[in-house]
């Protein structure tokens, strides 16, 4: 990582109906041990079927994860 | 003082690649003499064919002209990458096989032009796709010498992987480049060469036995295999078409990430090691990131930065999924029919006789 991006803050984006994008320099924990990272750029399972969690694997699409709160009103919801 | 430079290492498909083949093979600072003819002869096998993304000889033809700005697909003489001759030849085809690609494949509803719409309406195209899963088959059905050729097919490509959407990089500006560089630089290892993924891939095919040098499957390979790698390359060399290129990568990566778990558990399935998968287990988690960078901050800065440029970020996300569509009835139309999907057999058996070594303990 260069100087200049060590010193930015790292951020966490929020995806619509997908995933948490991490960048910068962030440690991923479970407990007791530190989640090996092998990219700059890692997303983060929030749909709860990723079979290789903490991290996305693309499941959420199949499984109609939606990060929008759905309207009681609308007809077909 | 007098080059001379191997013969490739695949057969001419008709007349044009025949000539072409030779011509690579001599000095190109003789005013172009062993191409004479070439574009007439371009020009005259354009006008007769009537399917151009099955036609061998344009495909070949094609696949080599491209050849000469990747390098890697037969030694030649480097001047020939900018002859007038192989640029007028090449332009003559790629004008073709656009027209033949617009023609064939529907163009997808424009959204509007903002990053959450563009991104929106990626990803409802591609996992609307309902072409043939390849990626089934392989995962539940696949034999040792079916899972090998289509190693052998993604060879053209991969071998190569992400240097057709790198051609992009200098033609893109701002929020879309920037995005681009964060993909490309991913597949590209981070800055760990036996990290990038055409390595990965390279180690796969090793680990079945198979030739990982580049082009060394070409005669094995159908047009539309040669096409499907074109297709790529016309859309990153032509900076008009940049939003076809995006538009391309956007589906690529949303057609990936859970594929590439099915054809891991197919080679898992067959009893092959983690040495042989881990280029699909690495796809998983690559392309879950690259999907969602494609889709916002690529084709969707895209969008809102150059929204002329939509229209063509749309039809290239379809011909991504349309030429997959097509490449995958090839293989599994042949699997069905008890045929081999190869052009011809491999030089010598790869597959289930030098699996043993590459299985799992």
């Amino acid at each position: 990582m260069t100087p200049a991006a060590a010193h930015s803050p790292a951020t966490i984006t929020a995806c619509p109906d997908g995933p948490l994008l991490v960048r910068g320099d962030v440690e991923i924990m479970a407990p007791g041990r530190r989640v090996p990272r092998t990219r700059r750029t890692v997303a983060l399972c929030r749909c709860g079927v990723s079979m290789i969690k903490p991290y996305c694997d693309g499941t959420h699409k199949l499984v109609g994860f939606t990060t929008t709160p759905t309207d009681p009103a609308a007809p077909d919801s | 003082m007098q080059l001379s430079f191997p013969i490739a290492p695949f057969q001419a498909r008709g007349p044009l690649s025949s000539q072409l083949l030779t011509a690579l093979s001599l000095p190109a600072n003789d005013s172009g003499s062993s191409l004479g003819g070439f574009i007439v002869a371009t020009a005259e096998a354009l006008a007769r064919c009537t399917d151009i993304v099955n036609d061998d000889d344009l495909q070949l033809t094609l696949f080599l002209l491209y050849g000469l700005h990747y390098g890697g697909a037969v030694e030649s003489d480097a001047a020939w990458e900018w002859h007038p001759t192989t640029i007028v030849a090449r332009v003559a085809i790629e004008q073709a096989l656009e027209t033949s690609l617009r023609a064939s494949v529907s163009q997808p509803p424009v959204p509007a032009p903002t990053q959450d719409a563009v991104a929106r309406a990626l990803f409802t195209l591609t996992i609307d796709d309902q072409g043939p899963s390849l990626s089934r088959y392989l995962a539940r059905k696949a034999t040792e010498e079916q899972v090998v050729e289509f190693i052998v097919h993604r060879s053209i490509y991969t071998l190569k992987e992400a240097d057709p959407h790198s051609w992009a990089i200098p033609r893109l500006a701002g929020r879309a480049k920037a995005a681009l560089i964060e993909i490309q630089a991913d597949e590209y290892g981070g800055g760990r060469p036996d990290r990038m993924h055409s390595r990965l891939f390279a180690d796969t095919m090793r680990g079945l036995g198979l030739d990982t040098r580049y082009a060394g499957y070409v005669d094995q390979v159908p047009a539309l295999v040669l096409c499907s790698f074109n297709m790529m390359s016309l859309f990153g060399l032509n900076r008009r078409l940049r939003g076809a290129i995006v538009g391309h990568l956007a589906a690529f990566e949303m057609t990936s990430a859970i594929p590439s778990r099915l054809y891991g558990d197919g080679f898992r399935r067959l009893g092959f090691s983690e040495t042989i998968t881990r280029y699909f287990d690495e796809h998983i988690e690559a392309d879950a990131v690259h999907e969602q960078i494609a889709g916002r901050d690529l084709a969707g800065a895209l969008a809102e930065d150059d929204p002329l440029t939509l229209p063509d970020i749309m039809f290239g996300a379809a011909a991504c999924l349309a030429m997959d569509g097509w490449v995958a009835d090839h293989l599994l139309a042949s699997w069905q029919a008890g045929r081999s999907s190869l052009r011809s057999p491999l030089p010598e058996p790869a597959g289930r006789s030098l699996a043993g070594s590459a299985m799992a303990s």
